[in-house]
């Protein structure tokens, strides 16, 4: 058996700023993600809540802050933390070829990728794509293969960025399931979402974004039962205006 | 009028019968193209996605510089190379004049900043596309690079074949650093410049022929290489 790794976590954001085109768009967000439960960033469009996604998985610098992994592992950050974007990103390969790729970049030899790629494919069920173009398959299977190449790389953390926001109830029911899987497997969940309903469903922890700042954060059971800012309150009300 | 008919018939003949004459200078033709696309390829692959992922100062000034070298007129290519080859000239040593590696470095030097053009454009819309992922699965620029050029091999394809069109077709470059010596550097291009004039119509047509034919193979690869590239293969 495999000794589980020293983790990377925890993760803390310490008064992180990004300006672009003469704006602040992320304010002063001080945040601190700890292994175990699913925390939800949640917040209405244009809100920041994938600049923030990039600051914290280290594609975005901060213009002001810090972005500090405090886990044992810290240095190794890198090699332990995915991200599946808002839209899929997928290489002129086949399904199997683009897990194949993310596993070789890991580092991971040739003889044990081939049946991780086959594992990986098979959770997200779909196998009988393995051989197809990647750019080839809808855009829910295409987020399928995004969550699959994500976590055959085994991360300690993933990063989601709106993962079902163009997908169909069926599609979104089976990328949850796939984030729930991964979830239960011991891999920490960061993930953004506009979607109230989808929240409730896979949040233990909110972090309740709005212009840039963060407007409140805590349990997802008591920031739905009451929440402490009349804008979170109408956001959970559906009548929050920018 | 009758001449012409001819010669058309002489030309067909020698087509069909694979004469000797001719198929030396087209499998010449194309030694020596083939050889600078391929030279071409190894210098301007990896150049113009060099300049389309790295940073440094004067970027811009080479992106413009290697799209305006791609209408380089193939005389002034063999003048340079001329220069540079002749006796007196730097690479006179050589002894490489009117021999065929002096074309394949005439066409390559008429070539590399097409396919390096291409390329780079090619790689930078790839790049756009792919940077955050890449980097997020932890690509350093050298596998960037790698994945880049090899996610774009269809397109890349496209460069290449078009850059060995322009080589194939071109006559200024060859002629002036080749010569034109009959079993040695005579190529489809120079020989149809000169057997016309000295008014050998027919394999001046054989040739013709054959060049048409190829520049016809050339584009219809191109497009079954760009439906390729839009399968999502
Ligand atoms: N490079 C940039 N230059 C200028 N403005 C930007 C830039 N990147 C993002 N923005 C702006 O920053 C704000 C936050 O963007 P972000 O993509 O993080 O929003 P979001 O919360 O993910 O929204 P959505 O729910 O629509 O995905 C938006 O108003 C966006 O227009
Ligand atoms: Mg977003």
């Amino acid at each position: 058996m495999t000794i589980a790794p020293a983790s990377i976590l925890p993760l803390r954001l310490d008064g992180v700023c990004y300006d672009a085109g003469g704006k602040r768009l992320v304010d002063g967000v001080s945040l601190a993600f700890a292994a175990g439960p699913r925390t939800l960033i949640l917040g209405p469009n244009g809100a920041g809540k994938s600049l923030l996604l990039r600051l914290a998985h280290g594609l975005l610098a901060p213009t002001a802050g810090l972005v500090l992994w405090q886990g044992p592992d810290a240095r190794n950050a890198g090699r332990h933390q995915a991200m599946v974007f808002q839209r899929p990103v997928m290489l002129r390969r086949s399904a199997a070829a683009n897990i194949d790729y993310a596993l070789r970049l890991r580092g991971v030899p040739r003889d044990s990728r081939r049946p991780r790629v086959e594992e990986a494919l098979e959770r997200a069920g779909l196998e009988r794509f393995a051989g197809t173009p990647a750019r080839a398959l809808s855009i829910g299977e295409q987020q399928r293969l995004a969550l699959a190449r994500a976590w055959a790389t085994l991360p300690q953390v993933l990063f989601l960025d709106e993962p079902t926001a163009s997908l169909d109830p069926a599609a979104t029911w089976a990328v949850e399931g796939i984030i729930d899987a991964i979830h239960r497997a011991g891999t920490k969940i960061v993930m953004t979402t506009h979607d109230l309903a989808q929240a409730r469903r896979l949040a233990d922890d909110i972090v309740f974004l709005n212009h840039g700042r963060v407007v409140e954060q805590g349990t997802a059971e008591r920031f739905f039962a009451s929440p402490r800012t009349p804008e979170a309150a109408a956001f959970i009300a559906g009548t929050l205006r920018w | 009028m009758h001449d012409i008919a001819a010669a058309f018939a002489t030309s067909f003949g020698l087509i069909l019968t694979l004469d000797q004459g001719l198929v030396e200078i087209v499998l010449r033709s194309l030694q020596v193209s083939l050889l600078a696309v391929g030279a071409a390829a190894i210098v301007g692959l990896p150049l113009g996605a060099a300049v389309a992922l790295l940073r440094f100062p004067g970027r811009r000034a080479v992106a413009i510089l290697l799209s305006s070298l791609m209408g380089l007129p193939p005389v002034v290519v063999g003048l340079i190379v001329y220069l540079l080859l002749s006796r007196a000239g730097p690479l006179g040593v050589l002894g490489l004049l009117f021999t065929p590696s002096a074309m394949v470095a005439a066409q390559f030097v008429l070539v590399t900043p097409i396919v390096a053009a291409l390329a780079r454009q090619v790689v930078e819309d790839l790049w756009a596309e792919y940077e955050e992922q890449l980097r997020s699965l932890g690509a350093g620029p050298r596998r960037a690079i790698a994945t880049l050029l090899w996610d774009g091999r269809f397109s890349l394809m496209t460069a290449l074949l078009a850059g060995f069109g322009r080589a194939s077709a071109e006559v200024g470059a060859v002629m002036i650093v080749g010569g034109n010596i009959d079993h040695v550097t005579r190529v489809m291009t120079t020989a149809i410049a000169l057997e016309t004039s000295k008014g050998d119509l027919a394999l001046a047509l054989g040739l013709g022929l054959i060049l048409i034919a190829l520049s016809l193979l050339v584009n219809g690869a191109a497009f079954v290489v760009r439906d390729l590239a839009r399968s999502g293969a």
